[in-house]
């Protein structure tokens, strides 16, 4: 439950934590600066260190969700943190493509359903890919818009590298006969 | 092609690539022109590759350079460089190793043609209008300003097209915006944008891509233009671009990576079709009166906080977010932002670091002193900036002015490098984020033009470049 507008990548994940070569253990980075005071401990005022919020797998934001930077490494870290979806009801451009590579689902809600989620935190909600529904723990339902093809890949576990390279003879046809070369 | 409806400039150069049409189930496959690699968010990709036993397609279309986590001490020699930190001279090394394997170009330490990704691009000619242009940053919207398609990308998606020269994307939306009048003394590309940010807001762009159009743009140089396409993604917006012209064919005639002889003909013949078509739709589109503009600032802690360089910090009254940027900030509604004192000024960054930022920052400085108490650096954005700056002595004037000359890098603007603002102090920055901490750790970063940063350099506060002029 991050009920602020327009969180950028710089803030889920720093830019000094991003000299890494790897993808994983970042997500003892995450939000590091509002999650950690000065002096290295925890700051209790931040959501994701009250008692609640521990263990949760999915983080309500404000609009405007993965702002700034293209870094993946945002994805990465809410992933390796165990977020496993993020609800808003407005994401980045980049931030959104970069969590569906990577299995971070971004739930575009309408704003009535966010309030609704931003009153009951802690409540548990169901997440169904298959229908694009997510359940509230009220019972009612909604459906959240997902791009066809990342859909698909989520469910049928197809790798977009994989499905790419599926294309190379046209890849290699398209060099022949383009008009003009780069 | 040519037949049918009128086209976008986007709708061209969109088409022009596409080498699978999007379906309602699958994206288009789109092919990229030119993929430029950096440091940072390429080594997870290559990593892919090799797991996969894959090559990169392209070599010829892929250009290295290292920017982001790379020292701008001055050195004799790079040969004996010391990166700081572990971790980052670890990433400078990989990418070193990852180039010389899969056959890439870097342009590394000791280069001349080193710099800043989206300062060599353009630099090297290897931009060009009509392109598509990715890299795994999200100032690769810079690049637009040449009438190229240029966006930021993953760096799964780094991988895929590094493995296939090619992405899956589906087509944005389009946005218009023109900017028309003439722009006054002392407002420059950078206030241009800082007010249109202010102006659609930081997710104002979101989904589109932005055509600048009007009479403010064309009047434009290309230092100008790629400053206005940088900060689109400011607004949300993945790619800015701007029709070529004679502005741009100028800027790129005999730039070593430019067409030369007959094929330089050629390509300007067929580089003059890459307008948008009158009557061409756009799905939104918005007005900038560039004639009522003034130097602008940021006064919150993201691009879209701006406010005149001689108005007050404004109330803000039911902006969520608003109190929290404030108490970050340090600033209080209805306080003028020239009572408010400057700690640190940076001029740098692939927003304004090119050879005119530095020569409106030098004219400025030029027989004056900076303030007590006032760290200044100037961080060119290549190592041609830096060569060429230095052949006209704006080193010199810098450092009697009592600033810092530096090498070429992304530096202070995100401050991978150690090159950062401590905590609490207050940056006057030409560079493109405000964000909470993005110069170092409780970081207070104000964005402004290279006039209005060397002008708080010398007052100590924020200060109106129009009094120095």
């Amino acid at each position: 439950m991050l009920a602020v507008d327009d969180v950028d990548t710089d803030q889920i994940i720093p830019a000094r934590f991003l000299t890494t070569t790897s993808r994983d253990g970042l997500g003892q980075h995450l939000f590091h600066d509002w999650r950690y005071l000065a002096d290295g401990r925890e700051n209790p005022e931040f959501v994701l260190n009250s008692p609640a919020a521990r263990g949760c797998k999915v983080l309500v934001a404000g609009r405007n969700f993965g702002c700034g930077s293209s870094r993946e490494h945002a994805p990465w870290a809410l992933l390796d943190y165990g977020i496993k979806a993020v609800i808003s009801t407005e994401f980045a451009d980049i931030f959104r493509s970069n969590s569906l590579k990577n299995g971070l689902l971004p739930i575009l809600v309408q704003p009535d359903v966010h309030q609704q989620l931003l009153r009951d935190p802690g409540e548990t909600i169901r997440v169904d890919l298959t229908t694009s529904t997510v359940t509230l723990a009220d019972g009612s339902s909604v459906t959240f818009p997902i791009d066809a093809f990342a859909r698909y890949c989520l469910i049928e576990g197809i790798d977009q590298l994989g499905f790419l390279q599926n294309h190379l003879a046209d890849i290699g046809n398209f060099e022949e006969t383009r008009p003009w070369k780069p | 092609m040519s037949n049918g409806s009128p086209k976008t400039l986007l709708d061209k150069v969109w088409s022009d690539h596409v080498v699978a049409a999007e379906t309602p189930d699958t994206p288009a496959l789109l092919y990229v022109d030119l993929h430029l690699i950096h440091e940072v968010t390429t080594p997870q990709a290559f990593t892919v590759l090799r797991q996969r036993g894959l090559r990169v397609r392209r070599p010829d279309l892929t250009l290295g350079t290292l920017d982001h986590s790379t020292p701008t001490t001055p050195v004799a020699s790079f040969r004996d460089l010391a990166v700081a930190g572990d971790n980052a001279a670890r990433q400078v090394r990989t990418m070193q190793d990852n180039c010389r394997e899969f056959a890439i170009e870097l342009f590394g330490f000791g280069s001349e043609h080193r710099g800043i990704v989206h300062v060599i691009g353009p630099e090297l000619g290897a931009t060009q209008p009509g392109k598509t242009i990715v890299c795994g940053d999200s100032h690769t919207s810079t690049h637009g300003a040449f009438g190229a398609l240029a966006f930021g990308i993953g760096t799964t998606e780094v991988g895929h097209v590094l493995a296939t020269q090619c992405l899956l994307q589906r087509r944005p939306k389009t946005l218009a915006i023109d900017i028309d009048g003439r722009l006054a003394r002392g407002v420059t590309a950078k206030d241009a944008i800082l007010a249109t940010i202010g102006q659609i807001g930081v997710d104002g762009g979101t989904g589109h891509v932005i055509e600048y159009r009007g009479t403010a743009i064309t009047a434009m140089s290309m230092d100008e233009r790629m400053t206005v396409c940088n900060m689109s993604i400011e607004a949300g917006a993945r790619a800015g671009m701007i029709a070529p012209d004679d502005t741009t064919f100028a800027y790129l005639e005999h730039r070593p990576r430019a067409p030369k002889g007959a094929a330089w003909a050629a390509s300007v013949q067929r580089w003059r079709n890459l307008q948008s078509d009158p009557g061409a739709v756009f799905d939104r589109s918005v007005a900038v009166q560039g004639d009522q503009l003034s130097p602008m600032v940021t006064f919150g802690t993201n691009p879209g906080m701006v406010v005149a360089v001689d108005a007050e910090v404004p109330e803000g009254a039911g902006k969520p977010g608003f109190r929290k940027a404030l108490d970050y900030m340090q600033l209080n509604p209805g306080q003028p932002m020239s009572e408010v004192d400057v700690d640190v000024v940076f001029i740098g960054s692939c927003t304004n670091s090119r050879l005119s930022d530095l020569q409106q920052a030098a004219n400025l400085l030029r027989g004056r002193k900076i303030a007590d108490g006032v760290t200044m650096l100037v961080v060119p954005g290549s190592q041609q900036v830096k060569k060429q700056a230095e052949a006209i002595g704006l080193d010199e004037i810098f450092r009697a002015a009592g600033a810092q000359w530096r090498e070429s890098g992304c530096s202070m603007c995100l401050g991978m490098n150690n090159d950062t603002v401590p905590r609490g102090k207050l940056s006057v920055s030409t560079s493109n984020r405000n964000f909470e901490g993005r110069q170092g750790i409780g970081a207070r970063t104000v964005l402004a033009s290279p006039l209005t940063a060397a002008a708080s350099a010398i007052a100590g506060k924020i200060a109106d470049p129009r009094r120095y002029l």
